[in-house]
């Protein structure tokens, strides 16, 4: 049913919003359908959780991997889910008068929806980590809708604010929550909870984790300073979110593990109440000085959630009781308190306490519900604030665990609490006023029926607290089984009756005083919890600034040079450290012909580096691309040296085509990355190497992988060359992977130089250069040789040296001399079809025999071998490794045709300098 | 091993290094060209001693090793793409910008010289 009740929040939060465009603030109303039914629901469920019954549902997401979305209703979350769904139905109704512009109404509604659904999870959530999803979405939902005004600056700072504090409290909780899961060995909080996994030093550390979720989402000390900045919201998103519900996850998810936790990790109960007890008192002390009332609401919102962290917290069981009434009791009030502001805001157009007077002529209403909510903060008889205080007080005189020091906190808190509560209600509640404030517009019967309905909950339970203790007790004893306690409104003359009167006693007089030197006394400032986290963001901001101008320096040679740098320094270092690896004898021979071509190939690339015309430095290079060729084929390797050898010229000839575009003298560097500091790290990278292969040489080899290459060659592959046999059918993959590299690239070219044509002007026409006759007959000769040379290689390369590469390079090769010939007409003339249809063309081709392969041989690739008739041949035999080949083909030579249509048509840019 | 080998993937190497190490982007590409060879070297020389060719009939005991051969044959190729694709890069840059430069990173350059001032929006 959760499940069901999450997806109806959603659909309406989706449908509910696009109403607002034809009746406004009324499409809220339609939207308030998903709490009620979830109120109605959980009221149901009553009975039965009640009586000890815990209601399970789960969703099997991933199995295997212990991913189950379970949600487990006992009565602790059922209170929860009670308040979340009661005060979200108010809320909503209170809303729908509230908000009358239709785009603010729906994106409020999105966002209140939006945030009923991730805290109804987040109450009934088993799973850790589904409730940290549901914990996250939210703070998520909060930061928007404390920023629904986006166009001002206060209301998007808050809103940044209470999202880098909550959800960064939130990412400390996942590391705790981490370290629970892999100490207990369960995702289950309830299974957490039930085994707990003693003496583990990583579940005493994932508790303490867990504090910084609870600490953060429920604004204590020293995170408190998002919550009054929250107060930037509209009045029903602070009444939901930011006092009745989401500011008591925290508190919520303390009390659930606190038993265990407190037990566990011996941090825990200390930090708890004393953050508590200091957060209760410093919130209610600022609460004496704020004039906005919705702000001085925030502050004693704070306040409480420090006396229900101090009780929830201690994990004792008297004291979890009386900390699930306080919970109960404050959202009660201090939703109708917050409603109460509101409705005011609306009618009198001031929520000001120096401006608003005579709230009980204009509003008699709203004075009203304000005096009874308000004597429930007070904890004055006979209002439930009274009975759960009393129970607090009266529990905390026979468990505290401090000493006696908690009896102080609350007994000087309340008194505190006293002052600011009469300071809010002398703000025009109470006495008649000889002129009450004028503005406002009449607030509707949506705006007062859901504080009156809310407010009368606080007298009714006052009056008959037994309607609600058995749910109290359900809760108390959900979260610790040990729990025990009773709701009375008389409790009979004790000790604790007798502190609660002097409280009330000594607050009136405080109150008294504090109103007349209030304006004379300028207290000093305490440290404010907002300063310190604008600080330590724009700390944040200066050190990282300062780190990125030292490490991010724009050079791209020196980014090189470092990365460099570091590939070598480390493995040498490691290899100085770690001693000798040789394990083999190296053994080095020496071939007078090698040694020979390897020199010149040295000299043509160190001269490479030195030379200052680009078509100089692109012949030094071809020239060690062929001596690459002539070593390749001494070292028994034919189908490099043939590959190597056609693509060199195409190198060359690609080069000539771009580089005839671009001046003929490099640019003179600048000085940024000098030449001492190049040549050293040039020469380490290659002195590094050159090592490395040396001490590759001298271990000792297991059987290489190619041993089973060959013997498997021709019984398995089909083919002679096993080079070849390796590319198209062992190690395919591989070249697919390989050819889709090469349609990249093609495509890559063909876009950047579209993208030129597009803007540039075209180019200035050269004049054509007349062709040789001589060129010309001998390409027409050259070129179909050339051709049936690369069909050759292509057919003959499963056995012979050959293959797609070499012979897709060849006969690209026999294109360019076309080229060369007749230019882009020719070209097209012989091959009709689109460059970039042949690239995609092999590469499709390539990827249907992969498929083929699936669906015959019941693997991606793998190959299959056939006999064919031919007429003239007589029978061939043949595998699908070949039509891979020919989709290899087939790519390279797109790719060649792609790059002479495209950069070989290009003229020189117009006005260049070229 | 011929130990000529492992000086020659030493000099590419260390040659397309210095390259590498340019802001012209045609020098770069040289530089990788230089590298490539280098690293198809890397592998075939890793590989073994030299033989006769990997074709079946051949002794499998002396054959040359078929497997570094099919590395740097893809390698090849991969970077004959990887040139091109930069060639055309270099070209478009000298459309733009009138040379073939990489210039320094103008965000970096702004954050490296208001060091520590910069102040949250």
């Amino acid at each position: 049913m959760i499940p069901l009740l999450l997806g109806l929040h959603l659909v309406l939060g989706i449908v509910a919003p696009t109403l607002a465009g034809r009746i406004g603030g009324r499409a809220l109303l339609w939207a308030a359908a998903a709490p009620a039914a979830t109120l109605t629901w959980a009221s149901a469920q009553l009975p039965s959780v009640l009586d000890g019954q815990v209601i399970s549902q789960e969703v099997r997401w991933v199995p295997a991997l212990d991913l189950v979305v379970t949600f487990r209703l006992d009565a602790l979350s059922l209170l929860m889910v009670l308040l979340v769904s009661g005060i979200g139905t108010l809320v909503m109704v209170y809303a729908a008068g509230y908000f009358t512009a239709p785009a603010t109404a729906a994106k409020a509604c999105r966002g209140l929806m939006a945030f009923a659904a991730a805290m109804l999870g987040l109450v009934t959530a088993d799973n850790l980590l589904v409730l940290y999803v549901f914990w996250e979405l939210t703070s998520v939902a909060s930061y928007l809708l404390i920023g629904l005004d986006d166009t001002r600056r206060q209301a998007r700072e808050a809103a940044q604010h209470a999202l880098l504090l909550t959800v960064g409290g939130g990412l400390g909780m996942l590391a705790g929550i981490l370290l629970l899961v892999d100490a207990a060995g369960t995702a289950s909080l309830s299974g957490l909870l039930a085994n707990p996994p003693a003496g583990e030093a990583t579940a005493q550390v994932g508790f303490m984790l867990m504090l910084l979720g609870v600490l953060t989402k429920s604004a204590q000390v020293p995170f408190n300073g998002w919550l009054p900045g929250a107060m930037a919201a509209a009045t029903p998103i602070s009444t939901y979110l930011h006092s009745a519900t989401m500011v008591k996850a925290g508190v919520y998810l303390a009390a659930r593990l606190a038993p265990v936790a407190a037990a566990l990790a011996g941090g825990w109960r200390p930090v708890l109440m004393t953050l508590g007890a200091l957060t209760f008192l410093h919130g209610a002390q600022r609460a004496c000085r704020q004039d906005d009332l919705k702000l001085l609401l925030a502050h004693a919102t704070v306040s409480q959630l420090g006396l229900m962290t101090l009780l929830l917290g201690a994990g004792i069981p008297e004291l979890t009781y009386a900390g699930v009434a306080i919970l109960l009791a404050h959202a009660l009030y201090k939703a109708a308190l917050f409603m109460v502001v509101g409705a005011v805001d609306v009618g009198m157009g001031t929520r000001d306490r120096h401006q608003l007077r005579g709230v009980r002529q204009r509003l008699p209403s709203m004075a009203v519900v304000a005096v009874v909510a308000g004597g429930s903060l007070l904890g004055l008889p006979p209002l439930f604030g009274f009975v759960a205080k009393e129970v607090a007080l009266d529990e905390l005189l026979h468990h505290d665990p401090a000493g006696g020091i908690s009896v102080a906190v609350l007994v000087l808190g309340a008194v505190i609490t006293m002052v600011y509560g009469l300071r809010f209600l002398a703000a025009g509640f109470v006495g008649r006023a000889d002129s009450p404030t004028e503005g406002g517009r009449p607030p509707g019967p949506l705006l007062l029926l859901p504080p009156i309905i809310i407010g009368a909950a606080s007298l009714l339970l006052g009056l008959v607290p037994g309607l609600v203790q058995p749910l109290v007790k359900a809760a108390a004893l959900a979260a610790d089984p040990a729990a025990e306690g009773k709701l009375v409104l008389w409790p009979g003359l004790k000790p604790a009756l007798g502190l609660s009167l002097l409280s009330i006693a000594v607050g009136v007089g405080a109150f008294m005083a504090w109103r007349r030197l209030e304006s004379r006394v300028r207290l000093p400032a305490l440290p404010d919890a907002a300063d310190a986290f604008r600080a330590t963001v724009a700390g944040s901001v200066r050190f990282a600034s300062a780190v990125t101008s030292v490490v991010q320096h724009g050079s791209q040679p020196l980014y090189l040079a470092v990365i460099l740098g570091v590939a070598v320094l480390a493995p040498t270092t490691a290899l100085l450290v770690g001693g000798p690896v040789a394990e083999g004898d190296l053994v080095l021979r020496t071939d007078v012909l090698q040694v020979v071509v390897a020199l010149l190939l040295a000299v043509a690339a160190i001269a490479t580096t030195v030379v200052r015309r680009r078509l100089t430095a692109v012949m030094l290079l071809g020239a060690v691309g062929y001596g690459m060729a002539v070593l390749f084929v001494m070292q028994g390797a034919p189908d490099l040296a043939l590959t190597q050898l056609v693509i060199e010229s195409l190198v060359v000839l690609v080069f000539v085509v771009v580089l005839r575009l671009l001046p003929r003298e490099f640019t003179r560097p600048r000085k940024r990355v000098d030449r001492t500091l190049r040549v050293v790290v040039a020469v380490g990278v290659g002195a590094f190497v050159a090592t490395m292969l040396l001490l590759s040489g001298s271990v000792d080899h297991p059987t290489p992988v190619s041993q089973e290459h060959l013997a498997l060659a021709l019984p398995e592959g089909g083919g002679r060359n096993v080079v070849n046999v390796i590319l198209t059918d062992f190690r395919a993959f591989d070249t697919l992977g390989e050819v889709t590299v090469l349609l990249v690239a093609g495509f890559g070219v063909a876009s950047l130089v579209a993208a030129g044509r597009k803007e540039a002007p075209r180019p200035v026409d050269l004049p054509t250069p007349q062709s040789s006759l001589i060129l010309s007959v001998g390409i027409r000769v050259a070129f179909p040789l050339t051709v049936l040379y690369a069909l050759y290689l292509l057919f003959a390369g499963h056995n012979a040296p050959g293959g797609g590469f070499s012979g897709g390079l060849v006969a690209a090769a026999a294109l360019m001399l076309r080229h060369i010939d007749g230019g882009t007409a020719a070209l097209q003339r012989t091959v009709p079809a689109a460059p970039t249809a042949l690239l995609g063309g092999g590469v499709a081709l390539a990827t249907a025999t992969g498929f083929a392969g699936w669906v015959w041989g019941g693997q991606f690739l793998a190959s299959t071998k056939w006999e064919v008739v031919v007429p003239v041949l007589g029978t061939v035999k043949t595998t699908s490794a070949l039509v891979f080949d020919i989709g290899v083909f087939l790519a390279v030579v797109g790719l060649v045709m792609t790059l002479l249509q495209t950069l070989a048509d290009e003229g020189p840019i117009a006005g260049s300098r070229a | 091993m011929i130990w000529t080998h492992a000086l020659l993937v030493g000099v590419l190497f260390a040659a397309g290094t210095y390259l590498l190490l340019q802001r012209s982007l045609t020098r770069i590409v040289l530089g990788l060209g230089l590298l490539g060879h280098g690293a198809n070297m890397l592998l075939v020389a890793a590989g073994g001693l030299p033989g006769p060719a990997p074709i079946v009939g051949e002794d499998p005991a002396t054959v040359a090793d078929p497997m570094p051969q099919a590395l740097a044959l893809t390698a090849i190729v991969i970077t004959f793409g990887l040139t091109v694709l930069i060639l055309a890069l270099a070209h478009r840059s000298w459309q733009v910008t009138g040379d073939d430069e990489v210039p320094d990173d103008l965000e970096d350059r702004r954050v490296a010289r208001e060091g520590g001032d910069e102040e949250v929006a």
